[in-house]
């Protein structure tokens, strides 16, 4: 029998690995950021939508996947944080409920109110969301002004409920960089799945700008990160201190981590490299690995190695960890077997990726296809 | 638990919930139904190879597609909102509540939307049979999501599987196939994809009657009535035998809900069944609760006792019963329940102070008396019932709960006459002839609607004043937050979903002038 210990870790990893998936894949968020300044004429601009648009679906799909799992893995957690940190969520909410309509309606006869406000709602899912998703992640190693009473029932002790996150340099530097991160792979995308020599000029002058943006605030987040202190858990006794270097040290005292972290901010820098200088137009498969490996190795040097994941900076004690938020050994021995079967649905994905890429979107498919966004 | 909870806050949280979930409900069935309708055209397309059946599906494909947006963008707020509005509900039951939510997502949100995406995209870049194959998984997974969440949902209707754990203040699952086996949780699935195919058979009939009446793309249209006919007359018959298995479960394991449902403020045996009724207050109180009695009503004698006992001598409890209890019929009263859970909540409070205390003796007295079968089984099980002071707290809104079930039960028998007529018209070639019963078809597609959030407004507001059926009050669950951040939050979301609501609808108006593209 596997202990509980096993799969809390198990499950830690499951849920990283998804955050990491779903960083890469807000590429397509990214891309939607582009909506009003790349393209130069209406044709570009369907185009661009169009490209993003036939992936939306994984990105929505791997967002609620992830809340899913967290709150069966974590529960504590996902009542904490969401019933806690409220207007955060809320608005991450917001920006992807806009989403899901936009694709469908902004070029459809009878939308009402125009396909620039669609369009605006696929900036603002492109712009706002990445940004706040990367504020709220930066809280699990800032930490939070909460609260659990004895019955774990949380209460935040701040009247912003979460919005005051927004105003610490390091979250905002967390943020920013997955603004850009998305915008970065977005680029990628573009240039690798249309065939349009204008687009791809385009793409490639943004390109330069974008990777500088994203670079600064994660150089900045990496290194405070590095010299900041963390919050350690005594494993026998289930105290919760402040470590100086905490995050350092993980990195050190994981090397396997360390290693993914570094191959993976080594493939996005590749990525971009390639892209710039060898005039590649694949690079999207070396950043969009890269951005996997290096979120999953940042989650894991967040909640492995007794860590706490979500700090509480007003009571230390209530501070979450892997182990006193977790589900009961036999639910998450139950949902392993489960996630057996995600090789199967990436194997499903994969296929239907490739058969519905297999050819570039050109001027002439937006004509030709009878389902076009 | 909390005691003082704010009961504004706990009212716009069950408002905002109740929003939510009613808008999200506006889009699912028609996906749940209409996925199959697609998949059983697009099987004639490719069995017969006749383009004119590919046009017919792409017709209907469109409208799917505008209407699967909408649902989806609904749908995210709900899951969410279980973490930010109901928390403590969310710790209290994660344990078992959180795994369908999971398995939701990694089984059938990705098997659908991925499909989607090649049944919409797919058409020139798969082989037909990949195709085929891909509508049917679209039809295949949104069912499957179905599944999952009314596991959950079933749940909190009658929470089996699990038992109490004093040390993390929550519900541990002990067995999974109690929980997915749930003879609530069954019940619930059957009746909802069934009732989701009817409202999906008389939306495809509504449209197709328009376009009869307009005398526009006939063939399309009577072809459509033909296939959503055959469909929703089949779904109907499951509609109703599911729905009257329900009755039958809820009648055992939520009693109150069943007897406001039925208005029985009396039991009796020989009881009838109320076809339909009206309802006014009566003299008679239940604490400070007025209870109601019917102005007029259509009785089948006997028929209530035969369908719940099978025998008109079996005697139907009423609401005086469960409240007051009947010992001669075995029901405990209100107050017992109360005591019980009191003494339940009692046992827990010293848990938790010998924990403070650090006094192991203790500690381990009482995790015996948690380790014990009878006290789970006959004190914990009401341990929500410590929340309630006064017993008639525990009787839901009687009128609701009567209009409700009655109002989807004759609307269920109306659409099966709908079906009946309309192949029967269609099969003797006159059905464009009937100019008045087209317009009757064309008019009823708000009714499916209609009948299917009262299905969900009897299950949900007859399960009140629970969140989890007898185990938590809708007060213990709530999240601490300010009332008026979720007043500020209710208000978005009425405004967003009903800015989007309309679009839907008006492109969803254009798309069907405009017709199938040949
Ligand atoms: C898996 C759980 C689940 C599912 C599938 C649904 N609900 Fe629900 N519903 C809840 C879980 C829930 C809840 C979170 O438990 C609420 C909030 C407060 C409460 O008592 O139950 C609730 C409340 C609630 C209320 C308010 C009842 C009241 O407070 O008086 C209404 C009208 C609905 N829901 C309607 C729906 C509709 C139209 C659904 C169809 C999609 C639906 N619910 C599915
Ligand atoms: C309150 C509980 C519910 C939650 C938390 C919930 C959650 C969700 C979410 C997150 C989505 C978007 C999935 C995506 O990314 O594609 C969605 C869509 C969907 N849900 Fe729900 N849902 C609830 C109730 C229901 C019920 C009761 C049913 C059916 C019986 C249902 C059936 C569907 C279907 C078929 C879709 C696909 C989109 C559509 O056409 O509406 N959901 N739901
Ligand atoms: C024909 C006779 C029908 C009967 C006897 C019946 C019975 C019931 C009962 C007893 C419930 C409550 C279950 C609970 O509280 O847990 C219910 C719920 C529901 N009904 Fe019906 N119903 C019928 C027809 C319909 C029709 C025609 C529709 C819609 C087209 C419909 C849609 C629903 C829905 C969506 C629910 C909520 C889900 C659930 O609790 O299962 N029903 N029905």
């Amino acid at each position: 029998m596997v202990s509980h210990l096993f799969l809390q870790h198990y499950w830690w990893f499951i849920v990283s690995l998804l955050a990491g998936l779903l960083v890469f894949l807000l590429f397509v968020q990214g891309g939607q950021s582009f909506v009003f300044s790349l393209p130069r004429t209406a044709l570009q601009k369907t185009m661009i939508v169009n490209a993003m648009g036939r992936k939306w679906e994984f990105t929505f799909t791997t967002l609620v996947t992830f809340g899913g799992a967290f709150f069966a893995s974590f529960p504590l957690f996902y009542a904490t944080s969401f019933g806690g940190a409220y207007w955060v969520w809320i608005a991450i909410l917001f920006c992807f409920v806009i989403q899901a309509v936009a694709y469908e309606y902004r070029s459809k006869p009878g939308n009402i109110y125009g396909q620039n406000t669609f369009d605006a709602f696929l900036f603002i899912n492109g712009s706002l969301g990445p940004l706040l998703l990367g504020i709220a992640v930066a809280t699990f190693f800032t930490g939070s002004n909460f609260t659990l009473n004895r019955m774990n029932q949380v209460r935040w002790d701040t009247s912003w409920y979460g919005l005051e996150a927004v105003l610490s340099v390091r979250n905002l530097s967390l943020g920013l960089a997955v603004l850009f991160l998305a915008r970065v792979n977005g680029l990628l995308f573009i240039i690798k799945s249309i065939g349009d020599e204008d687009i791809i000029s385009q793409s490639r002058k943004a390109l330069i700008v974008n990777s500088v943006l994203f670079l600064v605030p994660f150089l900045y987040f990496v290194v405070s990160l590095l010299v900041s202190p963390g919050f350690a858990v005594d494993r026998s006794t289930g105290i919760v201190a402040v470590e100086e270097f905490k995050y350092l040290h993980n990195f050190l005292e994981m090397p396997l981590v360390l290693l993914l972290f570094l191959a993976g901010v080594i493939g996005v820098l590749y990525g971009i490299g390639a892209t710039l200088l060898a005039r590649a137009r694949g690079g999207i498969w070396f950043s969009g690995t890269g951005t996997v490996l290096a979120v999953l190795a940042l989650f894991l040097v967040a909640g492995y190695n007794g860590t706490s994941f979500y700090p509480s900076l007003s009571d230390l004690q209530s501070s979450l960890t892997i182990y006193n938020s977790s589900s009961s050994s036999f639910t998450l021995r139950n949902m392993m077997y489960v996630s057996f079967i995600i090789p199967l649905v990436l194997a499903y994905i994969w296929y239907a990726w490739k058969a519905l890429t297999a050819k570039k979107i050109t001027q002439d498919e937006m004509s030709s296809e009878d389902h076009v966004y | 638990m909390i005691e003082n909870a704010d009961p504004s806050l706990v009212d716009w949280s069950r408002a905002q919930f109740a929003l939510t979930a009613i808008y999200h409900w506006i889009f699912v069935p028609l996906t749940l139904g209409l996925s199959f309708i697609l998949a059983i055209m697009e099987t004639i397309y490719v069995k017969t190879g006749n383009e004119e059946w590919k046009s017919h599906v792409k017709f209907w494909m469109t409208l799917f597609g505008i209407n699967f947006a909408i649902g989806v963008a609904t749908g995210i707020i709900l899951e969410f909102e279980f973490g930010t509005n109901w928390s403590n509900y969310s710790w209290f039951v994660g344990d078992i509540f959180g795994a369908p939510l999971a398995i939701e997502g990694i089984l059938a949100f990705f098997l659908e939307s991925t499909f989607i995406a090649v049944m919409f995209f797919g058409w020139n870049k798969v082989s037909r049979k990949v195709h085929l194959l891909s509508t049917w998984l679209v039809a295949f997974g949104s069912n499957l999501s179905a599944l999952w969440i009314l596991v959950a949902n079933g749940w909190m209707q009658n929470p089996v599987g699990m038992v109490f754990n004093p040390e993390t203040a929550r519900n541990e699952m002990v067995s999974f196939w109690a929980v997915l086996f749930n003879q609530a949780a069954v019940d619930k699935f059957l009746h909802t994809i069934s009732s989701s195919y009817v409202l999906a058979a008389v939306f495809v009939l509504s449209i197709s009657s328009w376009f009869l009446i307009r005398r526009r793309h006939e063939l399309m249209a009577q072809r459509s009535i033909l296939v959503a006919g055959v469909f929703g007359i089949l779904a109907s018959v499951m509609t109703a035998y599911t729905g009257d298995e329900s009755a039958r479960t809820v009648s055992r394991v939520q009693p109150l809900k069943f007897a406001a449902m039925e208005a029985l403020t009396e039991g009796k045996s020989d009881a009838g069944l109320i076809a339909f009724g009206l309802l006014r207050e009566s003299d008679e109180k239940i604490g400070d609760r007025v209870m109601p009695e019917f102005i007029f009503r259509i009785e089948i004698p006997g028929l209530l006792s035969v369908l719940t006992g099978g025998d008109r001598d079996v005697y139907v409890p009423g609401i005086k019963d469960h409240v007051n209890g009947n010992m001669s019929k075995g029901i405990m009263s209100v107050p017992e329940k109360a005591e019980r859970g009191r003494f339940a909540k009692g046992v827990l409070t010293d848990y938790k102070r010998a924990r403070m205390t650090g006094d192991t003796t203790q500690l381990n007295a009482i995790k015996k008396i948690f380790a014990d079968k009878e006290f789970q089984e006959d004190y914990f099980r009401y341990f929500g019932y410590s929340a309630i002071d006064k017993p008639e707290e525990a009787i839901p809104n009687i009128a609701v709960s009567f209009y409700s079930f009655h109002i989807m039960v004759m609307l269920g028998f109306f659409f099966m006459l709908l079906f009946g007529l309309a192949l029967f018209y269609l099969f003797r070639g006159t059905l464009q002839g009937k100019r008045w019963f087209l317009w009757i078809l064309l008019l009823s597609l708000p009714l499916p609607y209609i009948s299917s959030q009262l299905g969900w407004i009897l299950a949900e507001m007859g399960r009140q004043p629970w969140i989890i059926q007898d185990l938590m009050h809708v007060d213990q669950g709530v999240s601490q937050i300010t009332s008026g951040s979720v007043l500020t939050t209710f208000i978005l979301f009425a405004l967003l979903f009903t800015v989007l609501l309309i679009s839907e609808i008006s492109i969803m108006i254009r798309q069907i002038k405009a017709g199938p593209k040949h």
